[in-house]
Parts: structure tokens; sequence; C-alpha cells
């Protein structure tokens, strides 16, 4: 019997070429380490230094990108198109969010030990899912399971009913739309249409100084950096031939044994968790959450970041992610009232004469060939 | 342990003596694979099956012949769990039955299909989709951690040889003719190890020397395994010399021997004659 990296039959499988591994090392340290330091260590008036508004739009596309590898691994790969994506996003946001506004303490308006929102409405106390709130440990918690179980739930009945391709778009469509307008009440007790503002601070320390940003920019960009290496690592192994197979030819995926059903769930829930991770990085950047994030248009924009940048390769999408959101703080700060016009005619253009998005340019100009 | 070589398990016991139930567990002590009784679907008051009644032997090779809309894809079908019968009793062995158990539930039992339309996974390597098909736990959590193990690897290269697809291991099998799909897929049923196989037009699409290859393949899994061949092409099926059954408006109209059959005044009426 024959070991398997001797068998002549093994397929040699590996997670990166060596182009990629020293490609993600750069990226990492650059982002990771070279560019906050930048922020921190170097002077002002120095050409090399990077504004704090460049590094929190930095942080703020890093964030996006984490979200646009989220869809890719499901879009891409399963082949499952989410609209509702920004959802997933949203409440990861909205987790850390109850956090932030409760270390706010009596710093707000009103001095009060309540959030502002709930003095204005004339709450007397925390309503009951507020507590604990004020606890790093639990935000975080929250942050991973409330997406994640949302994720769950509704895949299971989604994927248990076989509901596919554009059916189940649009049912993403109409929850992250529920959710938005139930967000909006302010009896929901999130702020309602204004949602959390006005942060002061994480662990004690002043949310504005340019180490917290310079760390939130790290933290973002070692977290897209983890999400990138785990989507590979599934994609490259068994699971992620199933999952691509399910893609195909779901129906003789099951008639050779497989239940797609757990498969797609678990790429599913692993993606909004994803997403989650990547808002509630994204809030602190910016911030404020507001219901705004849930509405149906800012999930189809994030599967236009996919598009743009090429669906199914990972690196793709944290491309379509950087370039579209770039080219849309320039567009809104010059035209802004052409945004939309301008993002849909990409998005036919790409559909028409890209479909293999930015990435395709690298094989179309050097003719190597991807697979 | 070869593909080829390997014995179905027989109950060792007597079986007049009665023998252990065991839960989930394929039960041939009656010698008999596949029992269909009284099986009717209707699609829209269309009776695609109408109280069919067939019976598989263990080893058995059996040929299901009939004209178009005979209801031999239904009956696949229904075997396989895509389609519930309205009426009807499937069983596989004595006890598992199958009208009760989901697609992937009935693989794992040992029921192995090929389709008419041969449908592999055209994005994968040949070698990938032998790999997917082979016999493993199905669970998610085994695929995140699997290795490919040696015994798993041999099995797959084994396939390969006997499906002659060898030297087109790593290629993609989108790629592959028409014919070499269809064999792929007769290797993925291999790996795949099934009690019983259905095939569904098998030999459609191959040239003459591939149809001959293919007969022999299944002559030689015969006795070792259960096969069910829904077939087209009569020179294919007199070939494999086996008993035929001729489907006729979703009930079986006739069952024997190729010879018997044909010589049958109602078969040459609706079928043969025409």
């Amino acid at each position: 019997m024959s070991t398997p990296t001797t068998h002549p039959l093994a397929p040699r499988r590996v997670l990166f070429g060596r182009l990629g591994w020293s490609a993600l090392i750069l990226f990492a340290l650059l982002f990771v380490v070279v560019i906050p330091a930048l922020h921190l260590l170097v002077p002002t008036n120095h050409p090399l230094y990077i504004s704090s508004y460049l590094i929190t739009l930095g942080g703020k596309i890093l964030c996006y990108a984490i979200l646009a590898v989220a869809l890719d691994l499901i879009w891409g790969f399963a082949g499952i198109l989410s609209l509702g994506h920004g959802l997933f996003f949203a409440l990861g946001g909205y987790a850390f969010g109850m956090y932030l506004m409760r270390s706010i303490g009596r710093d707000g308006v009103y001095h009060a030990d309540l959030p502002d929102f709930m003095v204005f409405l004339n709450w007397k106390e925390l309503p009951w899912y507020w507590i604990g709130s004020d606890h790093f440990l639990v935000a975080l918690l929250w942050i991973l399971l409330v997406p994640a179980l949302l994720a769950f739930v509704f895949g299971f009945f989604a994927f248990r009913s076989r509901i596919k391709g554009v059916y189940f778009s649009i049912i993403t469509q109409a929850l992250t739309y529920a959710f938005m307008l139930l967000f909006f009440r302010n009896e929901t007790g999130f702020g309602g249409n204004n949602g959390f503002t006005d942060f002061k601070r994480i662990l004690g320390l002043s949310i504005t100084t340019p180490e917290m940003r310079a760390t939130l920019f790290a933290l973002s960009a070692a977290a897209l950096t983890g999400a990138l290496l785990l989507c590979r690592h599934l994609i490259a192994g068994k699971f992620g031939r199933i999952l691509t197979a399910i893609r195909d030819a779901e129906s003789r995926v099951m008639f050779i044994g497989y239940q797609p059903l757990w498969y797609k769930l678990t790429a599913w829930t692993l993606s909004a968790l994803m997403a989650a991770i990547a808002g509630a990085l994204y809030v602190p950047q910016v911030g404020i959450i507001n219901p705004g994030e849930m509405s149906p248009a800012n999930s189809i924009e994030i599967a236009i970041w996919v598009a743009v940048g090429g669906r199914g390769t990972l690196v793709g999408p944290i491309l379509g992610a950087a370039a579209v959101n770039l080219a849309k703080s320039w567009f809104t700060f010059s035209f802004p009232e052409y945004w939309l016009f301008f993002l849909g005619v990409l998005f036919i253009a790409v559909t028409l004469w890209f479909p293999g998005g930015i990435v395709s340019l690298w094989s179309r100009l050097f003719g190597g060939a991807r697979r | 342990m070869s593909l080829m070589d390997e014995p179905i398990v027989e109950n060792p016991g007597f079986p007049s003596l009665g023998h252990p139930l065991v839960p989930g567990a394929l039960d041939i002590s009656h010698k008999v694979i596949l029992y269909l009784d009284q099986v009717s679907v209707s699609f829209d008051g269309f009776k695609a099956l109408n109280d069919l009644n067939l019976a598989i032997d263990v080893g058995e090779l059996r040929c299901i012949i009939g004209p178009n809309g005979a209801g031999k894809t239904t009956m696949m079908d229904v075997i396989t769990g895509k389609t519930r019968p309205d009426s009807g009793t499937v069983f596989f062995g004595q006890t598992l039955d199958l009208t009760r158990m989901s697609e992937p539930a009935i693989v794992a039992a040992g029921i192995g299909r090929k389709f008419q339309k041969p449908t592999v996974f055209e994005h994968h390597t040949v070698f990938e989709n032998l790999e997917l098909a082979a016999k493993c736990d199905r669970r998610v959590r085994f695929s995140l951690r699997s290795r490919l193990d040696g015994e798993t690897l041999d099995q797959i290269d084994e396939a390969l040889r006997i499906v002659r697809l060898t030297p087109h291991a790593h290629v993609e099998a989108g790629l592959l003719s028409h014919g070499q799909k269809q064999w792929l897929e007769i290797g993925m049923l291999l790996v795949q190890d099934p009690k019983l196989l259905l095939l569904d037009e098998p030999v459609a699409g191959m040239t003459d020397e591939e149809t001959e290859h293919t007969a022999e393949l299944f002559l030689s899994l015969a006795g070792r395994r259960s096969l069910v061949v829904v077939e087209h092409d009569m020179a294919f099926v007199a070939k494999l010399a086996s008993r035929v059954t001729v489907l006729h408006e979703g009930s079986v109209l006739a069952e024997g021997r190729m010879e018997e059959v044909r010589e049958h005044p109602r078969v040459i009426e609706v079928y043969l004659g025409r």
C-alpha cells in the first residue's frame, strides 16, 4: 500500500503559490505594521505621513474588503448570492455599538447613566437585552453569536426548503429590509433612525487618538488577512471541492451521498460571521451605526464589489471593494449626484465585457492560465 | 481490497433459523436486493408509473427496456428518492423502506446511480470527481480535515484504469468526450462502492468499441453487485444476455430472457415492431 505523499496520482495541493505567499506577507507587513507606524511615528509635515483622513478611509475599506471576501465565499464558491449581507455586517456593528454606547458613561449630552437616546425617549432603565453590554467580552460574544445564530436559523430553513438562485437572493433582500424597518423603530431599543453615535472610548482609551485609529486599522488589516487565509484554506481542501460541486450540480452531489444542506449552512454561517466581524471593526472607525446600513441597496453594492473584482477568486473581491469605494469617495466628493449612475454603468460593463473582473486583467495582460 | 472482487456480504447463518435485525443495515437474507410493489406515480393526472412490480435478485444484472414515456427514468427517480410514489412500497433488501429515506441516505445505504445525461462535475478534474465520489464519511467535519489515504488513492487508481481514464486523471472533466464522461460517471459509481447500481442509458453516445468495453465491464461486475440497466440500444442489451423487463405505460409488460421477450406479441406491438 502506498502512502499519500508518494502516490503518483496524488495531486500537489497548496494554499498559495510562491508569488501568492510573498504578496500576502507583503500585504500583511504593509497594512498591519508599516502604514499604522507611518501614521503614528512620522511628523505630520513629512511626505510619508499618512493623514487621519486616509487611515480612517483605509480602515473603512479594509472592513468592506472583509465583507467582500465573506460574500465571495458563498457566492463565488457555493453559488449562493446573498443580497442581504449588509444585515450581518450591521448586526456585528450594532453589537459592538452597544458596548461603545455604554462606554460613553456619563459623558453624554444628558450626563446620565443610560445612553442618550434612552434618556430622550424617557426610559427609566435599560431594556433586558442591554444587560451586560458594558462588558467588552460580552460585546465580543454578541458580535459573534447574534449574526451567526440568525444566519444559521435562516439558512437552515432556506436551504432545507431547497430555496435557490434568485428566490434566495430576493428573500435575503426582504430579510435585511425587514430588519431595517425593525431597527428604525425607537421602541426596538437601538436608537431608532439615528442609531448609535458619539462614541468616546474603547476599554477606557479615547477613540479619537491616533494610537486608537492606527490600532483599529491594523486590526482590520489583520482580520482581512485572517479571513483570506481561512477562506483559502477551506476552498483548497475537500470542503471547497464539495462546495464548488454543489454550485455546479447540486442534485448530483446528493446522488453521491453528500447532504448539501450542511455544507451550504457551514459556508453561509461562516460568511455571516466574517461579515459581522467586519461590521464590528467598521463602527468604531466611522463613529456611527444606523439602520441605513441594512438598506437593500447597501447589500447590493457588496455584490457589485465582488463582481467588479472577480467572483470566486477571494483576492478579486478585495480589489473590487477597494476600487469601487475609492471611486465612491472621489465621486461623492466631486460629483455626488452621478455616483449611482456610475455604479450602475460599472456593473453592466463588468457583466458584459469583464465577467472575470479586475483579477482577470492579470491573465489577459500576461496570458497566464488561471483556474 | 480491490474494487472488482469485493464479495457481497452474504448472511452466513441459517435464514430459516432467524437472524439479527440490524437497523439501517442492508438485509439480503432472502436473496432479493430490491422490491418495488404496486408503485404508482402520477404527474398532473399522467400516470408515469402504474402499479409497477419489480424484484431484483442479489448479484443480478437486469435490463429494463421500453418505449419513451414508459416510466423507466421515473422508476429510477423513485428508487433513489428523487420522486416519492403516490402509492406502493419500495424496499432495499428486507428492511430499508426507500420511500422514507433522503437521497443521501439512500446512497449511504448502498445504491448508486448513473444518470441518463452524463452529469460529472465539469470544473473539477477527473481525479477530483472520483475523489468526491470515493467511499468516505460524508459529513462536513470530515471534509474539513480529510487527507487522501493510500487505500482511497489505490481505488481511484484502479477505477481510472477500468474506465480507461488514467491519462486524463488531471484533466478538467468538462473537456472529456461524451463517451469519456459516461465512463467517468461509471468510475464514480465504482469508487462509491454501491451494492446496487442503477445505470440509465450508460452507452448513449459511445462508439461501438466503447460500448463493447462497457458490456464487458458490466458482465464482470454482475454477480458481485446487482445492476439495473436502462437502455435503448438493443444490441447492447442482447450482449448482456440478462433477464429483460419491458416497461410500457408505467407497468411491466413482459419479463424474461431477451429471446423470449422478443417473441412476445404485445412487446412486438408496442415497442419492437415499430
